[in-house]
């Protein structure tokens, strides 16, 4: 054993160990009004980063056998504000703009007119609850195809006929289980679910699966993410 | 004892007296900064949790909804789910990160030895609980950590584990399906997460308990590292 130490070396050293925790205090900054907001950002942004890393394009969200769906009266009806905007469906088309080689406004024929593809799959609620559901629509990678999308652009972005919007990276929308959905349960949409046409993205949450669909973007930059997400909500929520 | 652990020892001189007591170096920088570092994380992550659950309290189907209970919300982080997930989206990286470099450092130092609970010490459990809980005789110590002790972190670090699986599977249960399908789907996952927090809750209750009525020594030795005159045999 060494020669003994002093008392004093020995508080010393301790002092010394005790400041070396120090840097811990630094997440005081947490507790800071001014530089709280910033600081949760970067942290949910970072969270964003790597859920966007995490992303798989191949990977399929599971998928249900029919005796394991909610039953369609089951199936919550989540607004933000009202549960039917009054779409005129005679006259609704699905407006087509940003970098697309044939803009325009589609009609639901149109869309109809695509594959169409049934999956019975769960849709995640950021509240905590969640359904399985049957959605049915053509692929939004069948659609961006149709319209001549630029699928190196980022995002496609969408807006609603109650004002919502939303928008999806590009890889998202072009995995096969992302559907412009117009029929739930083998009937056509209902007006609270979302008619005459919503998105279906098993792969995210469930705020991102916007209803009744009015507008339609491929872009590279967003001016608005989406109507939760520019409140505080997570950007990318992939499941 | 073959699983004791040579930590440093130093022999500390009274300026008044010139008589020397044994000090011991129980706790290495890393498991200190660790240690102090997860439980401001885990204080922001229960928080928060608490304020995720509250959009939500529930574990049936949303309709009809049956509350389990409505967690007041003084209890709770964040003030809103938005907010509150962002602490704990930012939170969890903190927590995790904390996790894995303890663990690390543990295993490839072999300071786990210290603190693993292994079979051999069983039968230590019984006579320490008997001398907490029931006012048996206390066991002489012999370690750092007693059996119970190392039966209490052992479980702490494996319900830490758990924490965080069971968070992964709800926060991507499609790119982590098979995370997800072990733990009986999304749906049961949430309720393990909860489970898991409250079996760390319970840990936690126990162990600032402890630190109460017998540990203003280890509180600061998890502090400085050093603990002056242990009450075994330090080598």
């Amino acid at each position: 054993m060494d020669s003994p130490t002093s008392e004093k070396k020995f508080k010393s050293m301790n002092r010394r160990e005790l400041l070396k925790l120090t840097p811990i205090l630094a997440l005081g900054a947490f507790a800071i009004p001014k530089l709280q907001e910033p600081l949760l950002k970067a942290g949910l942004g970072f969270s964003d980063w790597a859920s966007d890393k995490l992303f798989r394009t191949g990977h399929l969200a599971q998928t249900f056998a029919d005796s394991e769906l909610t039953p369609f009266e089951k199936f919550p009806i989540n607004d933000y504000d009202v549960d039917d905007p009054g779409v005129d469906f005679d006259k609704w088309t699905l407006t087509v703009a940003g970098s697309v080689q044939k803009p325009g406004d589609y009609t639901l024929a149109q869309i109809r007119a695509l594959p169409k593809f049934t999956q019975n799959t769960r849709h995640v609620c950021v509240e905590g609850w969640d359904v399985v559901g049957r959605f049915s629509g053509a692929r939004l990678s069948d659609f961006l195809q149709a319209i001549g999308a630029d699928t190196t652009a980022r995002f496609v972005y969408v807006e609603c006929a109650d004002d919502y919007y939303e928008s999806l990276d590009m890889a998202t929308a072009l995995h096969p289980q992302t559907l412009l959905c117009y029929d739930m349960y083998d009937q056509p949409l209902t007006r609270e679910h979302g008619a005459p046409l919503r998105l279906t993205v098993p792969t995210k949450i469930g705020y991102k699966q916007a209803k009744y669909l009015t507008d339609l973007k491929v872009t590279n930059v967003l001016q608005k993410v989406g109507y939760w997400e520019d409140q505080g909500y997570s950007g990318f929520y992939g499941l | 004892m073959e699983n004791l652990v040579a930590t440093a020892v130093l022999e500390i001189e009274s300026a008044k007296t010139g008589e020397t007591t044994p000090a011991v170096c129980e706790h290495p920088f890393v498991v200190r900064f660790c240690h102090w570092l997860n439980a401001v994380a885990l204080f922001v992550m229960v928080g928060s949790g608490l304020q995720i659950f509250r959009a939500f309290p529930s574990f049936g189907a949303k309709i009809p909804q049956k509350d389990l209970l409505n967690w007041p919300k003084s209890f709770a982080i964040g003030g809103w789910l938005g907010g509150a997930l962002q602490w704990h989206l930012t939170f969890m990286w903190i927590y995790i990160a904390t996790g894995v470099v303890y663990l690390g450092y543990q295993v490839f130092s072999g300071n786990y030895r210290q603190v693993l609970f292994v079979p051999g010490d069983v039968r230590g459990v019984w006579p320490m609980a008997r001398h907490y809980f029931f006012f048996g005789p206390k066991p002489p110590a012999r370690e750092a950590y007693n059996p119970l002790q190392k039966l209490a972190y052992t479980s702490a670090v494996v319900l830490g584990i758990l924490s965080a699986l069971t968070g992964l599977a709800i926060w991507k249960p499609v790119q982590f399906s098979w995370l997800a399908w072990l733990l009986g789907g999304f749906h049961l996952a949430r309720l393990w997460h909860f489970v898991v927090m409250w079996a760390i809750l319970g840990f936690l209750f126990g162990h600032l308990v402890m630190v109460v009525l017998h540990g203003w020594n280890n509180f600061v030795s998890m502090l400085t590292g050093w603990k002056k005159d242990p009450d075994y045999a330090p080598r």
